[in-house]
């Protein structure tokens, strides 16, 4: 199945908090102070004791990589990152020096981020709320929950070049940069609404999941008291599943931030806003610009601009971003309420 | 759920709902049309460079690279189109990042489960659980990042010799941008997302299964690796096609780190095969996608994006397939 079942799966601990629990209990554990001799592993076959080995090697180097991978970045981004790099736009420069600052990209992740959410999340809760309380008839239902599974597990690029073709269409030409007829295709706008075709599907499985986790009895106390079942839902059921519903969106706007595919293709690879136009903010979003993910790719050692500094120091600021709604998503789940 | 449906038939009458219902369910079918939109376009812009190639599109025969550029360069003269483009390597470099990125994270998912599911002591479980998480949610840029800047170098300085430079100099230059650190990094990605279906589906497997086997006297491992990992199979199954679209559809870092150059990695040069550079689709996409201009080349490149998009169909096919027998467990990965 798609990447949203993965994503389900991958922020399970998140999620389950308002989940059933499991159908039956783990045993009680034995007493800490006397171990049986079923737990020591001295009699054990050599092979088994070898696998066991395995697993604890495997799983503290599991550990000790992520460990590693966030130390290094964090000690990296500290070494390169200056107050004034928040507050310069990027330049043409040939030492890190020259070259500015990530003011614009780390504005570009922000509007990024808020309009594909503005895009994916009222679509995602509309969908969800359809599958878990109405989804009828139930063959379109079968056909929604598939077709947002493919997305989950569609690779972003495809979505990117399927933007460039629609949003080069002369019909869509209001939304981005027109030159003498042709339309330019790459915005804001056009990176946006693609973005959110990626979201969307975390969305949709957080928020089916949080209602469907609602015993049936608490909609028919609320049908008892002669609410009808929109209301039903908007009063009762979505409170109730508000932790599943805050988490998915989160979800969704770290999977936005973290994409370089669709930037790259769509905002177009400029480093500086460019406007399109001369009406302030519109012109803003319907020219081209760039986000903190392509700032990093653009200055990795592979891209046009190659000044690694930079690239770390933007990288760490992303991590942030990135680990701060990893957090508030536990927060969120913590928060949620236990159906038993 | 069904005594929710009845009260709501006995209850028909009133339009609030009914309208709520129309407009949901009119919403959810543009999405579904929107999607179909996408799938007809983009198969409709690649038809053109399949049909040409026929069969011998996913064939071998000469390189992409040189095949791009004369893609590229027909839109602009005043000749016919050409769109001669037998993708191979490219396909190639494909397969290989992914199954091996996907077999060595297979591998090493399954005893971090198994791990963090039976064996863990409690206080490793509490920091093993979240790091995984995080580690799934870091974007792919930051990957690519760190391998050109620590992996790639290492590799280039270190595990390649001069010798091995020489013996394929008239062939590839090795630098160390490689499909070993393509695969090495990818499996880093995909395995957070296998060890969390994993878990789940050990998690699920019946207490009184395993407790029946400790009763016998099976020791823990024995036990929880023949009933438990056994009845977890279909999570196995799952979790590795989830985890095989993502591989699949990774653009950014493989792009920064395999080496950018349409080369199939030849097996038959012994162990310098692994640091042999390569392009898997997704990254040739990226790095081609500036010359979406010319026409012949779009179609060239739409006809990649519909393999990766077919490719992902089927692999979501598979992952569903998988699914079924899980609900009897009531796994829902």
């Amino acid at each position: 199945m798609g990447g949203e079942a993965a994503d389900e799966a991958v922020w399970g601990a998140g999620v389950s908090t308002v989940a059933p629990p499991p159908p039956t209990a783990p045993p009680p554990a034995p007493a800490p102070a006397r171990r049986s001799a079923r737990d020591s592993s001295a009699s054990w076959r050599w092979t088994d004791r070898l696998g066991l080995a395995f697993a604890w090697f495997l799983g503290l180097t599991f550990l000790a990589v992520t460990a590693a991978i966030v130390i290094y970045m964090m000690v990296q981004g500290i070494r390169y990152v200056r107050p004034e790099l928040f507050v310069t736009h990027p330049a043409a420069g040939v030492t890190e020096r020259e070259s500015g600052g990530f003011l614009d990209p780390l504005l570009g992740t922000v509007i990024v981020a808020l309009m594909a959410m503005a895009i994916a999340f009222p679509l995602g809760l509309s969908i969800g709320v359809w599958l878990s309380e109405f989804g009828r008839p139930s063959w379109l239902a079968r056909v929604t929950e598939s077709t947002i599974e493919m997305l989950a597990g569609s690779p972003s690029i495809v979505f990117a070049l399927f933007g460039t073709l629609i949003f080069e269409q002369g019909a869509l030409a209001f939304l981005s940069r027109t030159n003498d007829g042709v339309v330019y295709g790459r915005s804001f706008f056009a990176a946006a609404a693609m973005l959110s075709l990626i979201a969307l599907p975390l969305i949709v499985a957080n928020v089916r999941e949080g209602l469907q986790a609602i015993p049936g009895h608490v909609r028919e106390a609320s049908y008892a008291v002669g609410k009808t079942r929109i209301a039903t839902t908007r009063r009762v059921l979505l409170p109730a599943a508000r932790p599943s519903v805050v988490t998915g969106a989160m979800l969704g706007v770290g999977r936005i931030i973290g994409d370089t595919a669709i930037i790259v293709i769509l905002l177009g690879a400029t480093l500086r806003f460019t406007e399109a136009g001369d009406v302030p903010l519109l012109g803003t979003l319907k020219g081209t610009g760039s986000t903190l993910t392509t700032f990093v790719y653009a200055n990795a050692p592979t891209g046009e601009i190659n000044q690694p500094e930079k690239a770390f120091a933007a990288g760490f600021v992303l991590l942030s971003m990135v680990l701060a709604l990893n957090f508030a998503v536990d927060v969120a789940a913590r928060r949620g309420r236990r159906w038993s | 759920m069904a005594l929710a449906s009845r009260t709501h038939r006995a209850s028909r009458g009133l339009l609030p709902d009914q309208r709520a219902e129309l407009m949901l369910g009119a919403l959810v079918c543009a999405v579904l049309l929107f999607v179909l939109l996408l799938v007809v376009f983009v198969f409709k812009e690649a038809w053109p460079s399949f049909d040409h190639n026929g069969f011998g599109w996913f064939g071998p025969g000469g390189n992409p690279d040189q095949q791009v550029q004369e893609i590229y360069t027909s839109a602009n003269l005043l000749r016919r189109p050409v769109y001669t483009f037998h993708a191979w390597p490219i396909i190639w470099g494909t397969l290989l990042t992914t199954l091996g990125a996907v077999t060595l994270s297979f591998v090493s998912a399954l005893f971090v489960s198994v791990f963090v599911v039976e064996f863990a002591p409690e206080a490793i479980k509490r920091i093993l659980e979240p790091v995984v998480r995080l580690l799934a949610s870091v974007p792919s840029v930051i990957f690519g990042l760190l391998g050109v800047l620590i992996l790639v170098p290492f590799i280039g300085n270190h595990v390649i010799t001069d010798g091995n430079r020489r013996s394929v100099a008239y062939i590839v230059s090795l630098s160390g941008y490689s499909l070993l650190a393509g695969v090495l990094i990818l499996s880093l990605m995909i395995a957070p997302l296998m060890i969390a279906v994993f878990s789940d589906g050990l998690r699920a497997v019946p207490r009184g299964w395993l407790e029946g086997s400790l009763g016998l006297g099976i020791n823990r491992w024995r036990t929880f690796w023949k009933i438990g990992v056994r009845t977890a199979r279909p999570a196995l199954v799952a979790g590795t096609v989830l985890a095989t679209a993502r591989a699949l559809g990774e653009t950014v870092m493989l792009a920064m780190v395999t080496g950018g150059v349409s080369f199939a990695p030849n097996p038959a040069d012994g162990l310098i095969f692994f640091v042999e550079p390569t392009r898997p689709l997704a990254a040739t996409i990226l790095q081609t996608a500036e010359e979406l201009t010319s026409e012949p080349m779009r179609h060239t490149i739409f006809a990649m994006a519909a393999v990766l998009l077919f490719s992902a169909a089927m692999l979501s096919l598979a992952g569903w397939a998988a699914k079924q027998p899980m609900k009897r467990y009531g796994v829902r990965a």
